[in-house]
């Protein structure tokens, strides 16, 4: 059974204007091991996607019009909200874009991260070292001994101390490393990143997608990478799926995708990639003539699968 | 932070002074003729020169001012040109009565509006953010006097639940006095009876002053709770399944309630010296009524005096929300 079988999901936004379809139909299966790169241009519907997993998005303007996602088998779409906040932190990892806005600011990184712990530690008190029948304290106790253990291991140095300060007493690359480990601490098997690295600088961002890398490697989950940046993709993922407009129009093993693009829209995002001996005006962003056929490729992609 | 906090009070006194001098040029510039209103009607102008020599009011303004000042710093307030009074005792008396009227009225409003913003923010444009929104609204549009009076005639009259007035039974002792306020007296020294009649007294006027900071208490914890919800830690903590409870009890409120803080620094003097009418409607024996009687009668010492002390309250009152947000933002520590 695939770790995450996402099957012709389909998603709706309500606003003013009425209901406007944002996602048309994603197919994407992950099994553990594999890092899936997505990629996509802004309102692609990447980050919506991965929002969907864990069920996230708000039940007031989100309607799931069609479709299935099966995380490790379970309905994730038909699931209770409590299923579902035991799904999130202990089965489900997720790290987002900005590190300096996504940690708490009025609390201590051990506060934080202690509470994640204990959350995920309900219902898998194995991943504390615990049977399920200590008292209070000694969880909290064993939930900071494997906050700092993690920290360390993810290359913070003094962690027993950074676990009293405020994030703001971080740097961008630490903040993301405290937020991966939060993320990692209730030993999840899917992770799903929605640009980890984008807000960081070059050699940081290496370094964040090493740790990933460790992590598949160590523990053999599942990752979905969710990225503007075909570089990192090419780096890190095993596969990659590209979304244009709702609809994943191509995906594949990495190797074969970034090589051998099939599809018009993949060629054109990869021909987007400046290169460093381009002028300013041999830079290629993609215009109005070649949406045109983008558009009608997808449009007789569709009329061909129908018939 | 200990630093921090004894320059900001130190920074008091030379704001105090100040304040002083504008309040004393103030009182004394006015026209108006206090020392023959207190000598009487029918005063002779010898009589009258002789007031003027007893309250020192033939000086120059100058070395009233520094009479004054030296005065204040050995604890004297002057003296009231009607009740021949020393000022110091009469605020002694009316401080604690108002100060309690004002707490009470801030501590209903903060234990119903945080709460009840809350509850509006998550449920947002929900019936119970309807209700409250136009409650509010009517809250803070009803004149405070009016309310009370209706507090009365609903509760005192129509039901006789509670008492229509004053601040103690007239034919009952108001217990020791060692703080001045009534209810932490009766409680300091055990004495239910008593506490429970001054928390009857209290009640009434305490609610009629409370309402208007319970609506705003409540529509600044309202959008500041959306406003928190909205950001990317709040998105976080449930993508790591942490119980809605703890995001909304711990991690939401604390960030969201700061910006209510100041709201409720801010109350503080308003209510103090907005408490005037209430005062009168509940015959409350505070600063208001004090206050107002002595401006009537251009007995400028006692207004000087309620001034000053309202003054040092706000600044007190200042430094406290000041320390407060340092304990709820760490980054404010930094600074």
């Amino acid at each position: 059974m695939a770790l995450l079988d996402i099957s012709d999901l389909h998603l709706s936004m309500r606003s003013f204007e009425g209901e406007t379809p944002i996602l048309k139909g994603i197919d994407l299966t992950v099994e553990r091991g594999q890092i899936w790169g997505v990629v996509g241009e802004t309102g692609s519907g990447k980050s919506l996607t991965g929002l969907t997993i864990s069920r996230l998005l708000p039940t007031t303007t989100a309607r799931y019009t069609g479709g299935q996602v099966r995380f490790d088998g379970k309905d994730v779409l038909r699931a209770s909200d409590r299923e579902m906040r035991a799904l999130r932190g202990g089965r489900i990892g997720m790290i987002f874009q900005d590190p300096t806005t996504n940690l708490n600011p009025s609390f201590r990184i051990g506060t934080q991260m202690v509470d994640a712990a204990l959350h995920a530690a309900r219902d898998k008190p194995e991943i504390l070292g615990l049977t399920g029948r200590e008292s209070r304290r000694a969880r909290r106790r064993a939930a900071w001994d494997a906050s700092v253990a993690l920290l360390e291991s993810f290359g913070l140095h003094d962690a027993a101390d950074r676990m009293t300060r405020f994030p703001h007493e971080f740097s961008g690359g630490m903040r993301q490393r405290v937020l991966i480990a939060m993320a990692m601490i209730g030993q999840p098997d899917l992770l799903i990143a929605d640009e980890p690295t984008t807000a960081l600088d070059v050699s940081v961002q290496s370094q964040i997608l090493r740790l990933i890398h460790r992590l598949v490697e160590e523990r053999n989950i599942g990752v979905m990478f969710i990225t503007h940046n075909l570089g990192v993709v090419a780096q890190l993922c095993s596969h990659v799926a590209v979304m244009y407009r709702g609809r994943i129009v191509e995906r594949g093993p990495v190797t074969s995708v970034l090589k051998a693009p099939e599809h018009i829209y993949t060629r054109a995002l990869m021909d987007a990639i400046p290169t460093a001996r381009a002028q300013m005006d041999t830079l290629r962003g993609i215009d109005g003539p070649l949406r045109d056929r983008i558009e009608a490729e997808i449009a007789a992609t569709a009329k061909e699968a129908a018939a | 932070m200990l630093w921090y906090v004894i320059r900001r009070l130190l920074l008091i006194i030379p704001t105090l002074l100040g304040l002083s001098v504008i309040v004393f040029a103030i009182a004394r510039l006015l026209p108006g003729d206090p020392v023959g209103l207190a000598a009487g009607p029918n005063a002779t102008p010898e009589v009258i020169a002789s007031v003027a020599a007893e309250f020192g009011l033939d000086k120059p303004i100058p070395v009233q001012y520094w009479t004054y000042l030296t005065g204040l710093l050995q604890g004297d307030w002057g003296v009231s040109l009607f009740t021949r009074r020393p000022v110091a005792a009469d605020l002694a008396e009316f401080v604690p009565a108002t100060l309690e009227l004002v707490i009470a009225a801030l501590l209903i409003a903060v234990v119903v509006g945080i709460p009840l913003g809350l509850l509006a923010a998550i449920r947002r444009d929900g019936i119970f953010d309807y209700l409250t929104r136009t409650v509010s609204l009517g809250a803070i549009a009803m004149p405070r006097f009016f309310l009370g009076l209706l507090l009365q005639l609903a509760f005192a009259m129509a039901l006789n639940w509670l008492p229509l007035s004053g601040r103690f039974p007239l034919i009952e002792f108001p217990p020791d006095r060692i703080t001045g306020f009534y209810t932490v007296d009766a409680l300091l020294i055990g004495d239910w009876h008593a506490f429970g009649l001054a928390l009857q007294h209290l009640a009434l006027p305490a609610l009629a002053l409370s309402l208007s900071p319970l609506a705003t208490i409540l529509r600044m914890m309202r959008a500041s709770t959306i406003e928190v919800l909205q950001q990317d830690y709040i998105l976080t903590e449930r993508a790591l399944g942490i119980p809605s409870w703890i995001i909304l009890f711990k991690y939401t409120l604390r960030n969201a309630v700061s910006a209510t803080l100041t709201v409720i620094g801010l109350y503080v003097s308003w209510l103090l010296g907005g408490t005037v009418l209430v005062e009168t409607i509940f015959d409350w024996p505070g600063l208001g009524l004090y206050s107002t009687q002595a401006i009537l009668g251009q007995d400028f010492m006692p207004v000087i005096g309620v001034t000053l002390v309202i003054a040092m309250i706000y600044l007190v009152t200042s430094v406290i929300v000041d320390i407060l947000q340092a304990v709820l933002n760490p980054k404010v520590r930094l600074q």
